[in-house]
């Protein structure tokens, strides 16, 4: 990270999400306030039900609050239309999802090629693929590879849009640690070489020495903010 | 078990839009069967009640004329109980302000008190007065035709003298239940009246005191027909009888039983393949809905479920939707059953309909919907629950997909990545897309055969009256004449030309097989009254030798060209020959046997005699025609082409029409169910692929091409292959609608093709327009997550 002052990608202030599940209401978030910087990696960690994925929802356009506003580079998400919100996430929003979510009966660089096809500036898709260490698997089908293959697939299809935001929920909950290294290692890489802000959700304290800043969440609140004096490389973690 | 019921009614409330569609399958297949079958239970009823209640005679003889002591001598004969003699004439009408040739059939009623035999139902009005002059009761159709009522008066010319009659009452008869001209093709209300008068008034009339001309008997318990047929044939010979016979050969009921035949045919064979249709969308469906329900199946197995618990659990559910769809088919059906049987009554003329509905109709509707979904449901349950619950409860591993043929043979530059996810995934699974194709292909199919008859009637009917039949009038003399009188009607008014003909009523005889029909003479050279061959070209009768109807020869009497067949002539001297069968023709409606007037002549030992003629006039003169026609004593009847289609369109068509309709709408219920069901089943399966679509920020729009591009591809490639399906079910018919009435032409005239076509297309539309309204609605956070 440079010395100067870091550009702000998210701002968010007094985000509130209350479900209405039949009569009953619950809090997800309780008054989050929040800035993100271009180029950061973040993690979010917090037990399940403490708001990191409702959180994230929201900064990805998927899921709207109930009060409080979100800016995206200056653009209020919180009033933006179905259509815009559509829009935000295909020109700068890449997701990587705990199941990978690829699309079973494409090819890994067809899955890649899907997203680009719509986005406005991307990379070739074999250059995506290249990134995470996939350029020998181009035309294997999701049924073909392995879980840790398949994620890194879903994070060539991320950024090979060349989003300016990276939003990961839980990318190695279902891997065995070994392969979710190798997939953070994937994700570490895009960080360092794009510049890309990255934000990856995890219960997994282990994670979060790799990230430039650490995010606790409790109960719909942010309980603690932690910046990591040195990053550790993905390959020194364990758990 | 409390809970899981809960979980069926939540369930079923949950995916009621597809309850629905499915329900509305089985509604199209039960219904077409609850209303046919109940249709014809019910015309049967009517009628067996209404012939026995009054009477219906059992042997039926027309003669020259007896006196009236011949009769108690027939009814001496062993195996007869009751015997009933009266007289019937052929007159010309005159209704007041109807300007037509008018035939009417008098028959007479006894003065002493009600018929014993042949019973009148009075529906209107009052009986005779016994020795009355001139009073009448009407046949209710002609009443209703003409909106006569009693008090009412018309005149009959009877043997050339005008006599005018007061109508008293209004009447059905069960030897009149259905009323046809002699000659004529269809019944024709206006043109054709049978009446009934006081004996002794007709007699008078007729030249015919103390004599009969017409004898119906009861058969006494255990008397033989055909043993009493032979002796009444021999008693009344000598009296000019024309051959005695039975129900099955007497005109009413012969046509009646012809009629109900067919009935029984659309009764059986278009529930047959509704419903065995709608089984098979049916079980294509449920298996679908249920292999979607996977996880939640595995989610049971975990709790403890057993196997036969959870088959319980959804065939349960699957029965509540089948039992909607039967109970949604049985009211419907008996809905448009009550419509349908009214549209006939009001050509059959019966006093009051009983309506049935066999119970077991129901319970066969019943029991194949049942099988059909259980068996779907069970063997989707069972795919299911194989799986170890720890297995179905995972998401399901990605499957296999490779290239397509398609694109390894090239094309894959062009396609973009949505273009190729459609055809991969119909390729994937080439056994669920087959279904689904066939599917829609079969709902296609039905949408031809709901309104194929309609096509095939106009053409059967055009081919008959333009091509075959292309006289403008058809005239019978009293009785057979010197070929002389052609040159009188050849210069009347407005005669363009005199085709004459001799017709003779014989028994047609092969082996033992035999047909009785009348034999026609026809000029060789005739141009309005045609013959056609196999090709629908017009062909010469030949000089000697009969040409017979294709299915007369082949069907009835099993002869082929060079065979001899054996002519007994019913009328005169009852000359038996043996003639060769020269040819075979071409003709969809009815059956016919034609000569050379020159041979049949010559076979009767005549001379240059004919019975009839064929006219065509100019249409300017049709009145003055008309007029001078029906002042000729001689010139019993006319039968008009132009009035008898119209007639056709008018009766005839009503109830095939309106059996159409509704099996054309029950036949689009079923179309739309099916690929409503596609699409939504689609949708279920593939939400979560969509839905990380939309979060890769792909747009509505772009994710239900993904979707619905299957969905119109699937259709188109059905389209085609419907029609296929369809011109096979409408052979089926042709197949099985053969009789001697009609044969249907596997005629498809464009308009079918476009109706299953296009009910199709709307359904795929209506049902990819509700898809997309859907698909914005899906759970982007939940696709996210693991699946519950």
């Amino acid at each position: 990270m440079s010395a100067t002052t870091p550009e702000t990608v998210f701002c968010a202030k007094a985000l509130t999400k209350v479900y209405a599940m039949g009569a009953v209401e619950v809090h997800a978030l309780r008054g989050i306030d929040l800035e993100l910087y271009a180029g950061e990696m973040v993690v979010l960690l917090g037990p399940s039900g403490s708001g990191k994925s409702t959180l994230l929802n929201i900064l990805g356009g998927l899921d709207t609050a109930t009060s409080g506003e979100v800016f995206y580079a200056g653009q209020n998400l919180t009033t933006a239309t179905e259509r815009e919100l559509t829009r935000f996430r295909r020109e700068h929003v890449g997701f990587v999802f705990q199941f990978y979510n690829l699309i079973p009966s494409l090819t890994a660089r067809e899955n890649v090629a899907a997203v680009t096809e719509i986005a406005t500036a991307p990379m070739a898709p074999e250059e995506a693929l290249a990134r995470v260490g996939l350029e020998r698997r181009l035309d294997h089908f999701p049924a073909q590879m392995s879980g840790g293959e398949q994620q890194r697939v879903a994070i060539a299809r991320a950024i090979a849009k060349n989003p300016s935001v990276l939003l990961c929920d839980e990318p190695t909950g279902a891997l065995d640690s070994q392969t979710g290294v190798v997939v953070l290692e994937a994700l570490e890489k895009v960080n360092r070489e794009l510049g890309t802000l990255t934000v990856l959700i995890t219960h997994n304290a282990g994670i979060a020495a790799m990230a430039d800043r650490v995010i606790r969440l409790s109960d719909g609140r942010i309980v603690d903010i932690r910046a990591n004096d040195t990053r550790l490389a993905a390959h020194d973690l364990s758990w | 078990m409390g809970a899981l019921h809960l979980k069926l009614i939540r369930d079923l409330w949950q995916m009621r839009g597809q309850v629905l569609a499915i329900a509305a399958v089985i509604v199209g297949g039960v219904a077409t069967l609850v209303m046919s079958l109940s249709t014809y239970d019910s015309l049967l009823e009517t009628r067996d009640r209404f012939y026995q209640q009054y009477r219906f005679a059992h042997v039926f003889v027309h003669l020259k004329r007896a006196p009236e002591p011949v009769a108690e001598r027939i009814a001496g004969l062993p195996g007869v109980a009751t015997v009933q003699v009266g007289v019937l004439a052929v007159v010309k009408l005159e209704v007041a302000g109807f300007q037509d040739p008018v035939t009417g059939l008098l028959s007479s009623l006894p003065d002493t008190g009600p018929p014993v035999l042949n019973g009148l139902h009075l529906k209107q009005g009052r009986w005779l007065q016994p020795y009355s002059g001139d009073e009448v009761l009407v046949a209710d159709t002609f009443a209703d035709a003409h909106g006569l009522r009693p008090g009412d008066r018309l005149a009959a010319i009877i043997n050339g003298k005008r006599k005018p009659l007061t109508i008293v009452g209004v009447a059905l008869s069960p030897e009149y239940v259905y009323q046809i001209a002699p000659g004529a093709m269809f019944p024709d209300f206006e043109r054709y009246g049978v009446l009934w008068m006081g004996r002794d008034a007709l007699a008078a009339a007729y030249d015919m005191a103390g004599a009969f001309n017409s004898l119906t008997l009861e058969l006494a318990r255990g008397g033989r027909e055909k043993e009493v047929i032979v002796q009444v044939d021999r008693l009344l010979a000598a009296y000019g009888g024309v051959g005695a016979h039975g129900r099955a050969d007497q005109l009413s009921n012969r046509f009646l039983a012809e009629e109900f035949k067919q009935l029984k045919t659309t009764a059986t064979v278009f529930p047959a393949i509704f419903l065995g249709v709608a089984a098979f969308l049916l079980n294509v469906v449920i298996s679908r809905l249920i292999a979607t329900q996977r996880e939640q199946i595995a989610i049971l197995k975990a709790f403890g479920y057993g196997n036969l618990a959870i088959g319980g659990h959804y065939v349960g559910m699957v029965l509540v939707i089948t039992l909607i769809g039967v109970a949604g088919g049985v009211a419907l059906g008996l809905w448009f059953g009550h419509g349908l049987a009214n549209v006939y009554m009001d050509f059959y003329r019966f006093p009051s309909l009983e309506y049935v509905l066999d119970p077991r109709v129901v319970l066969v509707a019943l029991a194949v919907s049942c099988l059909a979904s259980v068996s779907g449901t069970l063997f989707a349950v069972g795919r299911a629950t194989r799986l170890p619950a720890a297995e179905g409860m995972r998401p399901e591993t990605p499957m296999a997909y490779r290239a397509t043929v398609l694109e390894r043979m090239g094309l894959q530059r062009w396609l973009r990545q949505p273009s190729r996810m459609i055809l991969r995934h119909i390729e994937r699974r080439p056994v669920k897309s087959l279904l689904t194709v066939l599917g829609i292909a079969c709902a296609g199919g039905l949408m031809m055969v709901g309104n194929y008859q309609r096509g095939a009637i106009d053409f059967m009917v055009d081919l008959q009256f333009r091509h075959a039949a292309r006289e403008d009038l058809m005239v019978a003399f009293v009785e057979p004449t010197g070929s002389r009188a052609l040159h009188e009607l050849a210069s009347l008014p407005g005669v363009r030309r005199v085709e004459g003909f001799r017709d003779v009523l014989v028994i047609l005889r092969h082996g033992h097989r035999e047909y009785r029909h009348a034999l026609f003479g026809i000029q060789p050279d005739s141009v309005l009254h045609r013959v056609l061959d196999r090709r629908m070209e017009p062909v010469q009768v030949p000089p000697d030798g009969v040409i017979l109807t294709d299915h007369l020869a082949e069907k009835i009497l099993r002869v082929r060209p060079g065979d001899r067949l054996t002519v007994e002539v019913l009328e005169g001297h009852r000359p038996v020959r043996e003639v060769p069968v020269l040819g075979i023709t071409r003709q969809y409606l009815g059956v016919s046997a034609y000569m050379s007037r020159d041979a049949l002549n010559a076979l009767l030992r005549e001379g240059d005699v004919v019975s009839g003629a064929y006219l065509s006039h100019d249409q300017d003169s049709q009145q003055a025609l008309y007029d001078q026609l029906h002042a000729r004593p001689r010139i019993l009847g006319m039968v008009a082409n132009a009035s008898a289609v119209r007639s056709f369109y008018a009766t005839m068509g009503e109830f095939v029409l309106f059996f159409n309709m509704v099996a054309t709408l029950l036949a689009g219920s079923i179309a739309f169910g099916v690929v409503y069901n596609s699409a939504r089943i689609a949708l279920s399966e593939r939400s979560r692929e969509l839905a990380s679509l939309r979060v890769l920020g792909f747009s509505h729009g772009e994710i239900a091409y993904i979707l619905l591009g299957e969905l119109a591809v699937l259709t188109l490639a059905a389209i085609p292959l419907g029609f296929l399906v369809g011109t096979g079910l409408c052979g089926l018919l042709v197949l099985v609608f053969e009789s001697d009435l009609y044969r249907l032409p596997l005629v498809i005239e464009p308009y079918n093709y476009a109706l299953g076509a296009t009910v199709v297309a709307l359904s795929a539309l209506v049902s990819g327009l509700l898809v997309w309204y859907r698909l914005g609605h899906l759970d982007l956070v939940g696709a996210l997550k693991m699946r519950e």
